[in-house]
């Protein structure tokens, strides 16, 4: 009788499973469901500039004037996003461009050719980058990009150069330690078949690490680009925040992120002006999206 | 029958542990000479001192003579990328790159900078028949090199040696990582291989090394034990040890 209680009893770990079992469930379920609530208001406020507002969505992602609170020229409010989307790629890629050859140099130096010591003190310093602020960084640039530019170039300073640098110095620090993993994910003995078949240190390098750490390394890019596609404050304080089409990359101009930050404080809900930030708020979701989408798919192509 | 490489009094340490306690052995030309022993005997380690792979690693010191030919390996001026064309190596562990069967095979030679594509085609094919795994992979020459099976690896691995027409081929274990049929197929290669190479193997496994092993040398704890014709040392070993070691008294 004892014996038989006692197997058809859930044992005590059996209860224990189940309890941690249930916690977990309901901490999923919660994330979960505020994912879903975020989605779904960023994507229903955002569509509501076309839905509710009928601006027309090709005039949103094509046209060059955006005032969106005030009527236009042709009786219709001016919501035309052109000039942010394409300053913030502008900004994305030339900050990811200038940034990768120097992810690259450190990786290799930190994984392959540097003495064991300067490794752990550049990893130090890679963490303290990631750790400071992104005001801080704003705020360096504000104060020291800024008037470099504009001493070198002219203008006021403010603008994608400006921009590209601080962002520049913001994800080469993302983009450095993944490489740094993807560098060290190639297994060492890739590189001794190398050497054992007559290459030097540097046709190894070239053609076997960098070559086999390649899908780790787009990852990287990638996770880099996400960072300063979707930078805000430090963007903010030096791209000079004009809503004009950029002719060159020392003038002031604006991303969708500076202008989120710059508007959202002066519309009112349910307006136009409103609504038309969410739709910026849209276009960087979908974007944010693709980013992870492409990561998904290098990362299925290349395995060891 | 011509010796092709020589050492003499070879001693290696690792920092101040001594590994090889001095090491006198003659390999002949066209011939394969199986080392064998138990475990941690240093079989590994001098393997590696002959295409100086040890070099890679810190804190090893190697003394000693070592010639191939009348040159000798450590000589000051000896090219590393020369030598290391000169005396290939094929690993325990199949270890391809994660690039085509292609790739793999022609690195050797694109490193020396050969680019005539015809050339290639020519290299990449031979040597893959000569590793006796053209038929296998000729249709997927494109695919990568990781999705053939391990004893296919292994063999594209020897493919990527022959390509580069080493004089000396050596083997740390090539089969220990394989089932038996695979193994099998890998020792039929060598036995067709030592026509045009010499081949060094190092082995754990004593039927194998008795199958097609010319020459036999037995180490034990960084020593030399007896070097023999493997016929003579499987039936008649000189050294008691030895035929401890073979009868399986120890190791
Ligand atoms: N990198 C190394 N550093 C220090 N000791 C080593 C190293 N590699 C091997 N050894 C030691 O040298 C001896 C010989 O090893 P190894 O050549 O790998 O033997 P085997 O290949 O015969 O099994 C062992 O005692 C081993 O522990
Ligand atoms: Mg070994």
């Amino acid at each position: 009788m004892e014996i038989n209680k006692k197997i058809l009893m859930p044992s005590k770990e059996t209860r224990q499973e189940r309890f941690g079992r249930t916690l977990s469930f309901i901490s999923i379920s919660a994330i979960v469901v505020l994912v879903a609530l975020i989605l779904y208001f960023i994507i229903s406020k955002g569509i509501s500039t076309f839905t509710d507002n009928h601006v027309n969505l090709w005039d949103f992602i094509s046209r060059q004037d955006w005032s969106p609170s005030t009527i236009g020229k042709d009786g219709k409010p001016e919501v035309g996003a052109l000039p942010m989307i394409v300053t913030s790629f502008s900004v994305t890629f030339l900050s990811a461009l200038l940034a990768t050859p120097f992810a690259i140099a450190a990786g290799i130096y930190m994984t392959v050719i540097g003495p064991k010591k300067s490794r752990g003190f550049l990893q130090t310093v890679i963490e303290l980058l990631v750790g400071i602020p992104s005001v801080v960084y704003g705020f360096i640039g504000l104060t020291i990009i800024v008037p470099i530019v504009r001493t070198l170039f002219g203008g006021t300073g403010f603008g994608i150069l400006s921009a590209t640098l601080v962002l520049f110095v913001m994800v080469l620090p993302t983009i450095t330690s993944l490489t740094v993993d993807s560098l060290n994910a190639v297994p060492k003995h890739l590189s001794e078949a190398s050497l054992a078949l007559g290459a030097t240190r540097w046709q190894t390098i070239y053609k076997v690490i960098l070559r086999s750490a390649t899908p780790g390394i787009l990852t990287a890019i990638i996770f880099g680009m996400a960072r300063a596609f979707g930078e805000a404050l430090a963007v903010q304080m030096v791209i000079g925040n004009a809503i004009l089409m950029p002719k060159n990359l020392i003038t002031p101009s604006s991303t969708l992120t500076s202008q989120l930050t710059t508007g959202i404080g002066n519309t009112v809900m349910g307006t136009l002006g409103n609504n038309a930030l969410w739709s910026l708020a849209l276009v960087l979701l979908l974007m944010s999206l693709f980013f992870n989408i492409l990561v998904k798919l290098i990362g299925k192509r290349g395995k060891f | 029958m011509t010796s092709i490489l020589k050492t003499e009094n070879v001693h290696l340490y690792y920092g101040e542990k001594e590994a090889l306690h001095g090491f006198d052995i003659e390999f002949e030309q066209n011939e394969i000479t199986a080392l064998i022993g138990p475990s941690g005997c240093g079989k590994s380690t001098f393997l590696r001192c002959l295409n100086r792979m040890n070099d890679l690693r810190n804190n090893t010191t190697v003394t000693g003579s070592f010639k191939i030919g009348d040159r000798d390996i450590y000589a000051p001026t000896t090219d590393m990328t020369e030598l290391r064309k000169e005396i290939g190596m094929v690993f325990q562990q199949p270890n391809p790159f994660p690039f085509s069967v292609y790739d793999n095979v022609a690195y050797g030679l694109r490193i020396a900078g050969v680019k005539d594509k015809k050339v290639l085609d020519e290299v990449v094919e031979k040597s893959l028949k000569q590793a006796a795994v053209w038929d296998e992979v000729k249709d997927d020459l494109n695919k990568n090199a990781l999705s053939f099976s391990g004893g296919q690896q292994q063999r594209i691995c020897i493919a990527r040696v022959l390509a580069v027409k080493p004089k000396i081929i050596l083997m740390d274990e090539p089969t220990s990582a394989l089932d038996p049929i695979s193994s099998a197929k890998i020792e039929d290669t060598l036995l067709e291989l030592k026509k045009d190479f010499t081949i060094i193997i190092v082995t754990h496994n004593m039927q194998q090394a008795s199958r097609i092993a010319d020459k036999t040398a037995f180490m034990l704890n960084g020593d030399l034990i007896e070097y023999n014709k493997t016929s003579k040392m499987f039936l008649n070993p000189d050294k008691q040890q030895t035929s401890d070691y073979l009868n399986g008294e120890f190791g």
